[in-house]
């Protein structure tokens, strides 16, 4: 049973506010969705919980299970259970998918894997997301298209492990197939124990395949709204116009 | 374009045997001005008793010859003429040189091994080599220097029509060898050359790339990676020179630098000139500073003189770690140190992938984890 708490997050970029006291608490078994307008700040609450040097948090904790994540170097959050799935993901040159794997897997694990065993695991996450063998010899993420390193991302959530993953616009740029492999993906590792998710999206659109317990919708850097399924539906039909004029 | 406004083509204009044609390098004049001069312990005076030495041996494979012949021998200074006054002094000053000959048509089943090896740098040393590579042949020589040495020398790799000749330098020396050396490559018709220059070791090494060419179809590349660490100024000035149609050259080279003056200069000149129609050329250098204090100086040039080129471009980037790749890397529990030295690695690997024989790339690779562990 893991928690993350959020509580009174207020984060700035290069002293401009866009975190304006977040409050959230994502328990293990439980996906939120986190929903919201562009700019509404959905992104850096993901990347200030992962410890991104660009922002600066100017108050509130985050805790995973009491420990201040804050406290943390980003490499540390990670070992201590944190997954980002990043909304674009960067190009690595010389670093072979394969090798970068390996690293971070050893590193989350505190040993290196057996060979044999993680070579199986591998090959049937990438079997699971549809993405070919020849991908782990090149370099990460280099050359990859949209779809490919969503789906590269996946794989990393489900070889991690992690006991909360923030997914920050995972599904954004992908089609209807590759948005339900990725899916499936989300859906296994959910499946596959004690793990809490937060979903970041802008669109309805993945919620048809990966089922949120709470929505929450985002607007001007806080939440401003927060209900089960349903919310989703709302905002399908009705749109963020009636939060953005809120907002200003 | 520094301190002179001049032309490309005209600062590599002087060329000659002589040593009395090029005066004592002050430190002011383009070719000189990024080298300490006080740290070449009297290589460019000619004022230094040569008094040190340096062992040569050669492992050649079979159907290769290497013999030590006089001042002499007619094949020495055929493919290339010293261009400045360190080049001169050497040219002027060793006792023997090093000829190696891969006949006609020759394909030996191995590389041919060149170990350079100093034997203390008290006091100063010159050496010449020429490596020979008759038409149609194809070699692939491993060229090693270590240990320690005050040394300059011209290596001339004459490659025939059609032949193709392989080169890997490693620049291994101890931390306090001072090496200043010109490589040059000649190619005749359809030639091809690839050069590779490692260079981690001395406390300053200056290494002088050249092409030339003597017909048409001949195709260079040049390809060096270097790792200077505090104190360290290692240095690599190449030119290519295009005179003749339908060449082509390509230029990469990367380094990482680290710790307190650790220094490397790149210049990287290309000459395209009048007759040299249908030529492709490209040059690249990168610069990876891991750390505060260390300082790279890149400079690229390119002189076209003709209006009828396939292609000519150059780009130059020095910069810190990219925050990006390091914050992906530690998002997914690989600690800082671990990150730096996979980024680090990728950077340079790229380049050492190149790097045909295998137990070479693998140790250079290896003296790149080294580097990084330190």
């Amino acid at each position: 049973m893991s928690t993350l708490e959020i509580r009174d997050l207020k984060v700035a970029v290069e002293d401009k506010e866009i975190l304006r006291g977040v409050n959230l608490t994502v328990q293990s078994g439980k996906t939120h969705a986190i929903m919201g307008p562009n700019g509404s700040g959905k992104s850096t609450l993901a990347y200030a919980i992962a410890g991104h040097p660009k922002y600066t948090i100017t108050s509130g904790e985050v805790l995973l299970d009491g420990v201040d994540l804050l406290a943390l170097t980003v490499d540390e959050r990670a070992r201590a259970g944190l997954f980002l799935a990043m909304q674009y993901p960067v190009e690595v040159p010389g670093v072979s998918v394969s090798n970068f794997l390996r690293t971070a897997v050893t590193s989350v694990r505190g040993e290196a894997p057996k060979l044999r065993q993680f070579a199986k695991d591998l090959k049937s996450g990438m079997d699971a997301l549809a993405i070919d063998a020849a991908f782990a010899q090149r370099n990460l993420n280099e050359g990859f298209s949209g779809g490919e390193k969503k789906r590269h991302e996946i794989l990393q959530l489900e070889l991690l492990r992690p006991k909360i993953a923030v997914l920050d616009e995972t599904d954004s740029g992908l089609d209807v197939d590759a948005l339900r492999v990725v899916s499936e993906g989300i859906n296994r590792f959910r499946a596959s124990g004690d793990t809490g998710v937060l979903l970041i999206t802008h669109y309805t659109r993945i919620l048809r395949y990966v089922k949120p317990d709470f929505v929450h919708v985002f607007a001007g850097g806080k939440i401003v709204e927060e209900g089960g399924p349903e919310l989703a539906d709302k905002l399908e039909a009705e749109g963020y116009e009636q939060y953005t004029k809120a907002s200003v | 374009m520094g301190l002179t406004e001049k032309p490309l083509s005209t600062l590599h204009e002087k060329a000659s045997y002589d040593l009395d044609d090029f005066d004592v390098p002050t430190g002011r004049e383009e070719a000189w001005r990024f080298t300490p001069l006080s740290r070449l312990k009297g290589l460019h005076s000619g004022k230094a008793a040569i008094t040190g030495r340096v062992l040569t041996q050669t492992y050649t494979p079979a159907g290769v010859t290497a013999e030590w012949v006089g001042r002499d021998d007619a094949r020495i200074g055929k493919a290339y003429v010293p261009a400045d006054r360190v080049s001169a002094q050497a040219y002027n000053a060793f006792e023997k040189a090093l000829v190696v000959t891969v006949p006609k048509e020759t394909v030996p089943a191995e590389h041919i091994r060149i170990e350079v090896r100093g034997g203390g740098s008290d006091g100063v040393t010159y050496g010449h080599i020429v490596v020979v590579v008759e038409p149609m042949a194809e070699a692939v020589v491993v060229l090693e220097h270590q240990g320690s040495a005050v040394y300059a020398d011209n290596i001339e790799f004459v490659v025939g029509d059609g032949a193709t000749l392989k080169v890997v330098s490693l620049q291994d020396w101890d931390a306090d060898a001072v090496h200043v050396s010109h490589h040059h490559a000649q190619l005749a018709k359809d030639a091809t050359f690839k050069g590779f220059a490692v260079t981690m070791g001395g406390d300053l090494v200056r290494l002088s790339p050249s092409v030339s060419y003597t017909g048409p179809g001949g195709d260079a590349d040049l390809s060096g990676v270097y790792f200077a660490d505090a104190g360290q100024h290692l240095e690599h000035r190449l030119l290519v020179d295009h005179s003749q149609p339908h060449c082509k050259s390509n230029v990469d080279y990367r380094g990482a630098l680290q710790g307190q003056d650790a220094h490397a200069v790149w210049i990287g000149d290309v000459i395209i000139r009048v007759e040299a129609e249908g030529t492709d050329t490209y040059e690249l250098n990168r610069n990876l500073i891991l750390t505060d204090g260390a300082r790279a100086d890149s400079v690229p040039n390119l002189e076209i003189l003709t209006g009828e080129v396939a292609g000519a471009g150059h780009a130059s980037a020095s910069g810190r770690l990219d925050d990006e790749h390091i914050f992906y890397l530690q998002a997914r529990g690989i600690p800082f140190d671990e990150a730096r030295r996979l980024v680090v690695k990728g950077f340079l690997g790229q380049l050492i992938e190149k790097i045909q024989v295998a137990e070479i790339r693998d140790r250079v690779l290896n003296a790149v984890e080294a580097e990084l562990a330190r």
